[in-house]
């Protein structure tokens, strides 16, 4: 494989596993988040400074990460249980700007100037490159997949999709809002920071811009046109928002406005997503089946 | 002293002109209750074509004018062909396609009009105002009496008209406002109308006032009168007013008077989520 078709690969997997993470959110309990690219940045900073401050190799540092995404997440999805829908949307919008000026700012943080020579991921004395780690991405890809499905079948999850339905009648039963929302948000977010680690170890080179508020954007738009709510959306949308911009390259300046005006047709005549229910996919998929219905 | 006075009326204008660009927000989310990033899309065509008008014909009126006309059918069709078919879904469906308007708009103004900052050469037809050692511009002076003249005319549209009791009416409950034998769709689409057309005005006074026409202009304001009209209490447009001055005014004085190490943007959000924690429904707001 080219090395091109191989770090795009590597970029789609780990905005697979964020999304995947959003998905939790977003699409199993119903929680809007367009902050989602802070807490990617928020374990890319973290990975990044237990390698490059304190020495810490990929693995040392892993369970710090997720340790630290999953408290900030907590932190953060408190404001979740005071407002909702809109106002929620447009906190995490906040939350991602304030988390990226924080960054940007802070001496501590690198400043403007990012955090540079970040070493490869370590593994059996090999430093892992081009197809390895792209096969340890893919690995934590089947990881987050794994733990997606499991929380589709589990009571836990369960509870998150009753949330998502109807709060009121939900709480009604006994299921809290508060305990089963957090746990959406802490699980989530720790997906989010695996990714922001692998992303770290990847570019070698952190930024304040890399975790901007237009990724959360592109993020959610991943859930959305995949299919919210689906195991597989989430892993389809990081594949056709990872790949399209690509496509268009022969477009030159027309690259990004082809983009968008895709993105905004697909969301408009589609807005359950490519895999969501009632979409054309899953219609052509119960057809095919034998003694599928319509 | 003479200085602080400045800062304060520099900041009462920054201030104006959010709230003209709020005020569309507020208005289209207090009748359809989605969140109309692509308003920023419109201002930015508003200061476009503005530009375009007063270089080919020189009158600035004409061009306010004609940018507004363009404007009210920009948003018009954002409303009919994106927004009317996707009320029915969750509401970050249409905010994702508005996110996407947006991007596609600034997109659109950089391949057209190019990537450069254009200048916007006009002067305003108001005077100069010195008092005691303070100096008010006339872009300061029109800034102020163009947000005045706005908000009595819309305070008049929507207390006083026929129009404005269809309009509050829609956006109590538009089902119950259809069987009263109001026309909903089409207050919805004159709320687009009017709001658009403010955000045209304020595309032009910023471009005027700052003296800048750029594709990207529209890239900060889409998410600052967000945060705006949430302090304001979503859909309150007195609110989103109130919201829009006090964010000026503060913004201004605290980079001007307190050594913050955050930029200026990142202010408006803080203040919006510490409003959010302790009043939950905004400053003006009703539950």
């Amino acid at each position: 494989m080219s090395g091109y078709l191989i770090t795009l690969g590597t970029i789609i997997a780990i905005n697979a596993i964020v999304a995947c993470g959003l998905n939790v959110i977003v699409g199993f309990a119903g929680q809007i988040s367009l902050g989602h690219a802070a807490f990617f940045g928020i374990g890319a900073y973290t990975a990044a400074l237990l390698a490059t401050q304190a020495g810490l190799s990929f693995w040392a540092a892993l369970p710090c990460v997720l340790g630290m995404s999953a408290f900030i997440g907590l932190l953060l999805g408190v404001p979740s249980l005071r407002v909702r829908e809109d106002f929620l949307a447009i906190t995490t919008i906040g939350i991602n700007f304030i988390v990226e000026a924080i960054f940007n700012n802070f001496e501590f943080f690198g400043g403007a100037l990012g955090i540079g020579g970040i070493p490869r991921v370590g593994m059996f004395g090999l430093k892992l490159r081009g197809t390895e780690f792209l096969v340890l991405c893919l690995f934590f890809l089947v990881v987050v997949m794994v733990v997606c499905w499991w929380l589709t079948r589990c009571w836990a999850g369960l509870a998150c999709f009753a949330l998502r339905e109807e709060e009121t009648a939900a709480a009604s039963v006994g299921i809290s809002p508060v305990r089963f929302k957090l746990l959406a948000f802490v699980l989530g977010t720790c997906m989010a920071g695996l990714g922001g680690a692998l992303y770290a170890h990847f570019m070698r080179f952190i930024a304040a811009s890399d975790f901007a508020f237009p990724l959360s954007v592109s993020l959610l738009s991943m859930v959305v046109v995949g299919g919210m709510g689906t195991l597989w959306g989430p892993i389809l949308g990081a594949c056709i928002i990872g790949v399209l911009p690509e496509v268009f390259r022969p477009l030159v300046d027309y690259r990004i406005l082809f983009y968008t005006m895709l993105l905004l047709l697909m969301i408009r005549f589609q807005p359950g997503g490519l895999l969501g229910e009632n979409s054309a996919a899953r219609r052509v998929l119960a057809k095919m089946r034998p003694g599928g219905r319509s | 002293m003479a200085l602080f006075l400045e800062q304060l009326l520099n900041g009462l204008a920054t201030g104006s002109i959010y709230a003209l660009v709020t005020l569309g927000l507020a208005l289209v989310y207090g009748i359809m209750r989605i969140l109309h990033v692509a308003h920023a899309a419109v201002y930015t065509i508003g200061a476009y074509v503005g530009l375009l008008f007063f270089n080919l014909t020189g009158s600035l009126l004409l061009a306010v004018l004609g940018s507004m006309a363009v404007c009210a059918l920009v948003g018009v069709a954002i409303e009919r062909f994106v927004y009317f078919p996707l009320l029915k879904y969750p509401p970050f469906v249409p905010l994702i396609a508005s996110i996407a308007i947006l991007l596609s708009v600034e997109e659109l103004c950089r391949l057209i009009a190019g990537p450069q900052i254009l200048t916007f050469n006009a002067k305003l037809p108001f005077p100069d105002f010195h008092l005691s050692g303070v100096t008010v511009t006339s872009t300061i002076t029109a800034v102020y009496c163009i947000t005045a003249a706005v908000l009595l005319l819309l305070w008049f549209i929507t207390t006083k008209t026929e129009l404005g009791l269809a309009m509050r009416a829609a956006s109590q409950d538009m089902a119950v406002a259809d069987a009263m034998g109001i026309n909903s769709h089409l207050i919805v689409s004159v709320t687009f109308v009017i709001g658009s057309a403010i955000a045209a005005v304020a595309g032009i006074l910023v471009g005027i006032y700052f003296n800048q026409v750029y594709p990207t202009m529209g890239a900060i304001p889409a998410y600052k009168t967000l945060a705006l009209i949430v302090v304001g209490g979503l859909g309150s447009v007195p609110g989103a007013v109130v919201a829009s001055l006090l964010l000026g005014m503060a913004e201004t004085l605290l980079i001007g008077y307190a050594n913050i190490p955050l930029p200026r943007d990142a202010l408006a959000f803080i203040a919006m989520i510490g409003v959010l924690m302790w009043r939950s429904q905004g400053l003006l707001g009703s539950r």
